[in-house]
C-alpha cells in the first residue's frame, strides 16, 4: 500500500428490494376517488366503525366492509411527532410533522404531514384541515394531500377523538 | 358498488448501507484496484483467499499477506441459465469455487463460458479486469477459461 489515499476503507453494499405493488379492490377504489378530490371511507357492518384509507376488511370484527362514506378533510391531531433527523432520500427538510390525524366521520387515524403550524404549539385535540395541490396535479395519492394545517376550531377532548361525525366538532 | 379499477405499481424499497471493511479486506480490496488478488497465511500455512482477519482454527490475527495469482482451477460450479437483474452478467454463465494459483482455498467468482458444456471441473480459468478499476470485488469483472 503505497499511497494511503489509495487506502480502501469502506464499500457501498446497497440493497434494493423491488415491488410490483398491486392495491386491491378496497384500496382501489379509495386512490379512484381521492384522484377527483374524495375521502371516502368504508363502514364496517357490524361494529359500525369506519376505516380510511379501507382495506375492505373489519379487523375487529373479521367481515367483509361494503359500505362506503365520504369523510370530511378536517381532521383532529391524534398523535405526532417532530422529526428533527434528516432520513436519505426523503425531499422534506426537517424539523417537519408527522401525525396521526383522525378524519371527521371515521374512526381510525391515518398518517399524514402537518404543516403551517407552530411545531411547539402542536398537542393531541388539535384540529387540521388538508391542503390540496391543484386539481390538475391531482393522481391516485394521497399526496393529493400536500399537508394538513391547523385550523381555528376548539379542540377536541382526548375521549372525543375518533367519534366524530363527517359534520365535525362544534366544541 | 361499481367493479373498481385494481391499480397496480413497479415500487422499490433500497437500503443504502455503507460498510467498513476493516484493514483486512480493505487491503484485498485495495490490492484488487492495483489489479492484484491477495490471500492471507493461516497458522497451518494454508493461503487463504479472500483474506480474512483472524485464523480459522486458532482464532489469532492474521497479518501476513501473499500475492495469489490471476489464474486458477475450477473445484465447482453452477450454471445459471437464467440470470436475474443483480447477478453479474445477463447472458448465462456459472458460479464457481475457484482455486487460484498459490492459493490453498477456493474463492467463489463467476466464470464467462459460452455454454455450461464448456466448463468442467479442474478447468483453467483467468481473472478478467475491469476497465476501471475502483478497490471492489467487481474490478474482476468475471473469470474466463484458459
Amino acid at each position: 500500500m503505497s499511497d494511503e489515499q489509495d487506502v480502501i476503507t469502506g464499500i457501498n453494499a446497497p440493497v434494493y428490494l423491488k415491488y410490483n405493488f398491486t392495491a386491491g379492490r378496497a384500496p382501489s377504489r379509495f386512490l379512484s376517488q381521492i384522484k377527483k378530490g374524495v375521502l371516502m371511507g368504508q363502514r364496517c357492518p357490524k361494529c359500525s366503525a369506519v376505516y380510511v384509507p379501507p382495506r375492505g376488511s373489519c379487523a375487529l370484527c373479521g367481515v367483509a366492509t361494503e359500505e362506503e362514506v365520504k369523510l370530511s378533510d378536517k381532521a383532529t391531531v391524534e398523535s405526532f411527532t417532530i422529526v428533527s433527523i434528516p432520513i436519505p432520500g426523503n425531499p422534506i427538510e426537517p424539523p417537519f410533522i408527522v401525525a396521526n390525524l383522525v378524519l371527521d366521520g371515521s374512526n381510525i387515524s391515518l398518517i399524514h404531514l402537518l404543516s403551517e403550524c407552530v411545531n411547539e404549539e402542536v398537542h393531541i385535540g388539535q384540529r387540521v384541515q388538508g391542503v390540496w395541490n391543484p386539481e390538475s396535479e391531482w393522481g391516485y395519492s394521497m399526496d393529493n394531500i400536500r399537508y394538513f394545517k391547523p385550523i381555528d376550531e376548539p379542540d377536541v377532548p382526548v375521549d372525543k377523538i375518533g367519534k366524530l361525525p363527517v359534520t365535525g366538532w362544534e366544541g | 358498488m361499481s367493479q373498481p379499477e385494481i391499480l397496480s405499481q413497479a415500487f422499490e424499497l433500497g437500503y443504502t448501507y455503507t460498510r467498513s471493511t476493516g484493514p483486512v479486506i480493505g487491503r484485498f480490496f485495495t490490492e484488487l484496484k492495483k489489479r492484484k488478488i491477495v490471500g492471507i497465511k493461516a497458522s497451518d500455512s494454508r493461503v487463504v483467499v479472500p483474506p480474512m482477519e483472524y485464523d480459522p482454527d486458532t482464532a489469532e490475527e492474521l497479518s501476513e499477506f501473499v500475492e495469489v495469482g490471476e489464474q486458477g482451477e475450477i473445484v465447482s460450479f453452477a450454471w445459471v441459465k437464467k440470470p436475474r437483474e443483480a447477478h453479474p452478467m445477463q447472458v448465462p454463465f456459472a458460479w464457481a469455487m475457484i482455486k487460484l494459483d498459490g492459493a490453498d482455498v477456493p474463492m467463489i467468482h463467476c466464470v464467462a463460458a459460452a455454454a455450461e458444456s464448456d466448463i468442467a471441473t479442474g478447468a483453467r480459468v483467468r481473472a478478467v479486469w475491469a476497465d476501471e478499476t475502483v478497490g471492489f470485488i467487481t474490478d474482476i469483472r468475471c473469470f474466463e477459461l484458459v
